[in-house]
C-alpha cells in the first residue's frame, strides 16, 4: 500500500477511536504512534504534546501533521491531517443531519460518564509515561511539580507556563555552560 | 458563497488563536454567535454536548456541527479547513526547524523544560476532568471511584489497548446508570 494511503488510514483510525478529544486522545495517540508503529520515540511525543500545548489549534492534529511531515514532508503532513479530522467530519454531519436529541438517551449519558472515568484512568497512565522521559533529574521533577502547582491552584495560562519553562531552561544552560567554561580556564 | 468564505475566515481565526485545542475554541464561538446570530447560545450548548459525545478531536467535531448547521456539507468543509490551517501551517513551520536545527544546544535546553511543562499541564487537565467524574452534588461518587481503582492496576501493568478499558468502562456506566 502507498505510504500516504496508510497514514491517511492509521490517522483515521486514530480519529474514529478516540473520544473526548484533547489530552484523552494522548494514549491512543501514544499507543499507535509509538508503541505499534516506532512512527515517534517516547522522547519525540512528549516533545511534539508539549508543542501542541503552546501551539494554536487541536493537539491531535498537531500530532499529525508533525509525524505526517517527518515521514512525507509536507505533503505527509496535510495528509495525515486529514486523515484525523476524516471520521470526525463523516460523524458529526451525521448526527447533525439525522439524530436529534442522541445526547439525552439516559443510555449514553451513563455510557459517557462511564467512559469520562476510564479517560481519567488514560490520562494517569500517560502522566505516568511522560514522567519517566520529563523527570529525569531533581531539576525537572521540581519544574513538573511548580508547574502543576501554578496549573491548578492559580490557573495560571498553560501557554504561559510552556515558554517560560522553555526559557528558564535555555537560560538555565546558557548559566551550566559559562559556568563550566570559567572552571575549565582556572 | 459569501457565507463560505465568512465561515472560513471566522473559523480560521479561531484556529489560530485557540490555544490549547477542543474546548478552548467554545468562548470564540460564543462571541461568534452574539456577532452572527448563526445559531443561538443553547444551540451552542447542545452542540457542545455533542461534540463531546463522539470520537475526534472536539474542536473538529464541533467546526463540523456549525458549519452543517449554517449552510450544509459545503458548511462543513470550510470550517473544518478554516480551523485546521493555521494549525497545519505552523506546525510545518516548526517541523522544518526542528528538522534543520536539529543539534542546536538551545532547541534541546527548551525541550529539557518543555517536557516536564507539558507533563505537568496533562496532570493539570486530569485533575479537572477527575472532578467532574468523582465529585457531583457536593459528594464523592464512589462507584466512579471504584471503578477508577479498578481500571488503574491493569492499565499500568499490561498493553491492553486504550479502547477496551473505555468500551468496559461505557457498560459499566449503562449497567451502574453513573
Amino acid at each position: 500500500m502507498p505510504e500516504l494511503l496508510r497514514m491517511f488510514l492509521v490517522f483515521a483510525k486514530v480519529g474514529v477511536m478516540t473520544f473526548g478529544g484533547g489530552y484523552a486522545m494522548l494514549p491512543m495517540l501514544m499507543r499507535e504512534l509509538v508503541e505499534k508503529r516506532g512512527w515517534l520515540d517516547t522522547e519525540e511525543f512528549a516533545n511534539m504534546t508539549a508543542i501542541g500545548q503552546c501551539t494554536p489549534g487541536i493537539i491531535a492534529v498537531n500530532m499529525a501533521t508533525y509525524v505526517g511531515f517527518k515521514r512525507r514532508k509536507n505533503i505527509g503532513g496535510i495528509v495525515a491531517t486529514l486523515g484525523v479530522i476524516f471520521p470526525s467530519v463523516i460523524i458529526v454531519s451525521v448526527i447533525a443531519a439525522v439524530l436529534r436529541g442522541y445526547t439525552e438517551l439516559p443510555a449514553v449519558r451513563h455510557a459517557f460518564a462511564g467512559i469520562r472515568v476510564s479517560v481519567c484512568a488514560l490520562i494517569v497512565k500517560t502522566v505516568v509515561s511522560l514522567w519517566k522521559t520529563s523527570g529525569k533529574n531533581m531539576f525537572s521533577v521540581i519544574l513538573i511539580l511548580v508547574v502543576f502547582a501554578a496549573s491548578v491552584l492559580i490557573d495560571v495560562s498553560p501557554t504561559l507556563l510552556v515558554i517560560g519553562s522553555a526559557l528558564l531552561c535555555i537560560l538555565l544552560g546558557l548559566y551550566t555552560e559559562r559556568r563550566a567554561k570559567k572552571g575549565g580556564a582556572e | 458563497m459569501i457565507v463560505l468564505l465568512r465561515l472560513f475566515y471566522e473559523y480560521f481565526l479561531i484556529g489560530l488563536f485557540s490555544v490549547g485545542g477542543g474546548l478552548a475554541t467554545v468562548p470564540f464561538l460564543q462571541d461568534l454567535a452574539a456577532r452572527t446570530g448563526w445559531f443561538t447560545l443553547t444551540e451552542l450548548a447542545d452542540m457542545v454536548a455533542i461534540a463531546q459525545s463522539v470520537p475526534g478531536p472536539i474542536g473538529v467535531n464541533l467546526a463540523t456541527y456549525v458549519g452543517f448547521k449554517i449552510s450544509g456539507i459545503p458548511g462543513v468543509l470550510a470550517a473544518v479547513l478554516g480551523i485546521v490551517t493555521p494549525s497545519v501551517a505552523v506546525i510545518l513551520i516548526i517541523a522544518h526547524i526542528l528538522m534543520k536545527f536539529k543539534d542546536s544546544k538551545y532547541i534541546a535546553w527548551a525541550f529539557n523544560g518543555l517536557r516536564p511543562a507539558s507533563c505537568a499541564l496533562i496532570a493539570a487537565a486530569g485533575v479537572s476532568m477527575a472532578q467532574l467524574s468523582f465529585w457531583s452534588d457536593g459528594a464523592f461518587n464512589l462507584k466512579a471511584i471504584i471503578l477508577l481503582a479498578v481500571l488503574i492496576p491493569p492499565m499500568l501493568k499490561t498493553k491492553l489497548h486504550p479502547l477496551v478499558y473505555i468500551a468496559f468502562s461505557a457498560v459499566i456506566g449503562i449497567i451502574f446508570k453513573f
